[in-house]
């Protein structure tokens, strides 16, 4: 049998371990002011999700009403809209080269679309079926090209295909409920990300093998957004709990929540600023708290929004964020 | 007064989950004996309410309860009308929260939108019904159109509609008329809760029905194979080192001093941030290639290998000191096992047989040095090629650049000359008149990028600004 408990595992500092307990190291953050740069009008109905082009200004948001709609986000000139055959595209993602958009949602089915200026070219003819599942697709991302994309699903699965072909390379099996959200890892060396799910848990996994490397499960319920600090070390997760909490890989535990006890609605998006000092979250409560990673404490609570904030990402190279709302509009915030 | 049962109404769904479950929490606090809102009579005319606060009493707790500001305290409060669990006793149409001497109350909580009585049409009915008779057919529009739609609907049981509503109104006329205000007024919110006016948002709405996949129960089937996975997980798991927490944290302390500075929103940039002063000059000057880099981002290739392999100038560099060195074709490998790893599936043959010729074949051009042991399992591996095949060969070599050229990169004449003829950009301040603003100029879609060789009609490209195309069908 297997001896309990192993001799080489000390119960060190079980409950000790937290970030904020290097808050007196850290220099305290000056009077923070950000604020709504570019208002991106044009969706007819609720945003519910948005991507970065490696650009740093384009964007590509979905829409409850099936749009999909690139932004030169800078000059807010729309360049590309097609209407998908299905409502609520909840999943929309940018392809590393720029030259191509995947969305999907409750088609269950992630779709991709080569971007095209010619007058002549409809853009929805070109468009290739990548990735099947049994529900509502709920996130969808690029690995390092254009050609291989990473889904998540309403029916407990992730996936990673191959877009070309669109076979399915390898699945992820072990949330005990849907998916909501995914993140890869930015290690160029390793080939993981993490997932959250309706399960409460997040879950790290080996893009290679399909195993669940490891697991966190500390969240009181449904995780929506997950997204790694930039070292890779860690990442952030946002809940229906209200909180966002902070998990340390190396350590394999969670260590920092942030919360505020006037914070009662759950946390639908988070994202770090570039060095990873600031966490921020949008939340179903319209708002969106501007958290410091290290200290633990909420910076700052930015308004604007008329519904709720449902995706949120910072740009590529940390100079603003992008919030999208039901409220039907994106901003950027800088 | 009391919500009739359903008789014979269409099964509706259940009303979704309160989008917040501390809601309650709050509003039970507040209503605290001790701790909570002081409540008082308020006057509503020359009626008196009892049990009642003031906009003003909301938004004064909330701050001093919480510590947030008044702005904060508004924009919560708003959301607690909004959702029902408190109501404006005078103008009871708008849920909407006034910091003023309004009188509010708090909800029954009969009526909580998480108690999830379904609110049915017939219960509908017979409110719209109640008023119809009250104000002599005098509703207001969306109402009236709701009234006769369901009148439509359920004709069958109007009878019983009217009935039900002429009880109500005959049993409230019973009561005092401060009671009977309340009672309204609660009846009131709960319906432009549940049946909101047309424009006005509509709290209860939720997104696409979650935990409706068979996963769970398909999980749920503790077979053997569930059972083995779960034995290896947690043997893996036993297994994995932990780091000392003191090593995390000294992380996350290292990681923040050498990258706050290179975080535009915590410490700007130079020479500003485009978003705010609508100058492109910063995406300009840290453009995938220029001539001449940035200071702060030559610094940053001395942070660790990846920043410097990761950022395309960066890489560029690695090249020319690599073949200073004779081991470019380290750098080469690595890029083309990349395009192995993330490459189509149906050009995996070919990628990993180019490897082979160009880097693994005995008398290759550009032979890798990798160590026997793994040059002898990945000759092994592709006899049966995949993605992942020069996986330990393409590890092999990223750590021999990374431990070995890296450094010396690092203390090499040609990075110490990128740091000496790195640039800061002087900063520009944002224009303090808006009728000055810059103008936004819009930058050639990656998407309208032809491949390399036509440079004469990328030319033509970059000049032309994309216009907007007209929206397609799918």
């Amino acid at each position: 049998g297997i001896p309990w408990p192993p001799a080489e595992m000390a119960w060190q500092e079980v409950s000790l371990f937290a970030v904020h307990q290097v808050a007196e190291r850290v220099e305290a953050l000056g009077q923070f002011v950000m604020k709504t740069r570019r208002t991106l009008k044009g969706h007819g109905n609720k945003v519910l999700c948005m991507d970065w082009c490696k650009d740093k200004r384009r964007i590509v948001s979905s829409s409850q009403d099936g749009k999909v709609i690139v932004w030169d986000s800078f000059t807010t000139n729309k360049e590309h809209a097609v209407t998908m055959p299905c409502t609520w595209v909840m999943a929309c993602a940018y392809a590393p080269s720029g030259c191509a958009i995947a969305c999907g949602g409750l088609d269950n089915k992630c779709s991709v679309y080569p971007l095209t200026f010619d007058k002549n070219e409809n853009m929805a003819a070109k468009k290739k079926s990548v990735a099947m599942h049994t529900n509502y697709l709920s996130a969808c991302s690029f690995t390092n090209s254009d050609m291989q994309i990473l889904t998540a699903s309403g029916d407990g699965t992730c996936a990673l295909w191959d877009v070309e072909s669109g076979q399915l390379l390898q699945s992820f099996h072990g949330h005990g409920a849907d998916v909501l959200c995914l993140d890869l890892a930015p290690s160029e060396t390793g080939n993981t990300f993490v997932s959250g799910g309706c399960d409460k848990k997040a879950m790290v996994w080996d893009m290679r093998s399909g195993q669940c490397i490891q697991s966190f499960e500390t969240h009181d319920s449904d995780i929506n957004s997950v997204r790694y600090y930039p070292s890779g070390d860690a990442f952030a997760s946002g809940s229906d709990d209200a909180t966002c909490r902070l998990y340390d890989l190396r350590a394999d535990r969670e260590v920092a929540i942030y919360s505020k006890e006037s914070i009662i609605f759950g946390a639908s998006s988070v994202d770090f600023s570039l060095s990873g000092r600031l966490l921020f979250a949008g939340y179903n409560d319209y708002t969106i708290n501007v958290w410091d990673v290290l200290k633990g404490s909420r910076v700052s609570i930015l308004f604007g929004h008329e519904n709720r904030v449902s995706t949120l990402r910072v740009s590529p190279d940390g100079t603003a964020f992008c919030s999208g709302s039901w409220d039907h509009t994106l901003r950027i915030w800088a | 007064m009391g919500m009739p049962p359903e008789m014979g109404t269409p099964q509706l769904p259940a009303p979704a989950e309160a989008a917040s479950p501390g809601m309650e929490r709050m509003i039970v606090s507040m209503q605290d004996p001790d701790m909570g809102i002081k409540m008082r009579n308020q006057r509503l005319l020359i009626t008196v309410i009892p049990h009642a606060m003031t906009g003003n009493d909301i938004v004064e707790w909330l701050i001093q309860k919480y510590g947030i500001s008044e702005e904060e305290s508004l924009h919560l409060g708003n959301l607690i009308v909004r959702h029902g669990y408190i109501y404006p006793l005078r103008d009871p149409r708008s849920l909407v929260l006034r910091a003023d001497e309004s009188p509010y109350r708090f909800q029954t909580p009969y009526f909580w939108t998480s108690t999830k009585w379904p609110a049915t049409e017939l219960d509908y009915a017979i409110y719209l019904a109640k008023k119809n008779i009250r104000k002599q057919g005098d509703l207001i529009e969306h109402e009236k159109d709701n009234y006769n739609l369901l009148h439509k609907r359920i004709n069958h049981t109007w009878d019983f509609v009217v009935m039900q509503a002429r009880e109500q109104l005959r049993a409230a006329k019973q009561r005092r008329k401060g009671d009977r205000i309340v009672i309204d007024c609660q009846e009131q919110a709960y319906w432009l809760v549940n049946r909101p006016p047309p424009g006005a948002p509509n709290v209860l709405e939720q997104g696409p029905e979650r935990r409706n996949c068979h996963t769970t129960r398909v999980q749920l089937a503790k077979n053997m194979d569930y059972y083995k996975r779960e034995i290896e997980y947690c043997r893996k798991a036993m297994a994995r080192t932990r780091v000392k927490s003191s090593i995390c944290l000294e992380g996350y302390l290292k990681f923040n001093e050498q990258y706050v500075p290179h975080d535009p929103i915590m410490s700007g940039c130079l020479p500003s941030n485009p978003w705010i002063t609508d100058d492109t000059t910063y995406w300009a000057m840290n453009a995938p290639t220029v001539t001449t880099p940035t200071k702060l981002r030559v610094e940053r290739w001395g942070f660790n290998f990846s920043e410097l392999l990761m950022d395309p100038l960066g890489r560029a560099q690695l090249l020319e000191f690599l073949k200073k060195e004779f081991s470019a074709e380290n750098l080469s490998f690595w890029e083309a096992c990349e395009e192995l790893r993330y490459g189509e599936q149906s050009r995996i043959n070919e990628i990993v047989d180019s490897i082979y010729q160009q880097f693994l074949a005995p008398g290759a051009t550009r032979w890798v040095n990798i160590d026997s042991k793994t040059m002898e399992r990945t000759l092994e591996g592709i006899k049966t090629p995949h993605r992942y095949v020069m996986d330990d060969a393409q590890m092999h070599i990223y750590m021999l650049m990374k431990k070995d050229s890296y450094p010396r990169f690092l203390k090499s004449e040609l990075y110490r000359n990128l740091l000496a003829e790195a640039v800061i950009p002087p900063e520009t301040k944002k224009r303090v008149f808006p009728f000055m603003r810059k103008q936004r100029h819009s930058s050639p879609s990656p998407a309208l990028l032809l491949p390399a060789g036509d440079t004469e009609a990328k030319g033509e490209e970059k000049s032309r600004s994309p216009a907007a195309v007209p929206e397609e069908e799918s």
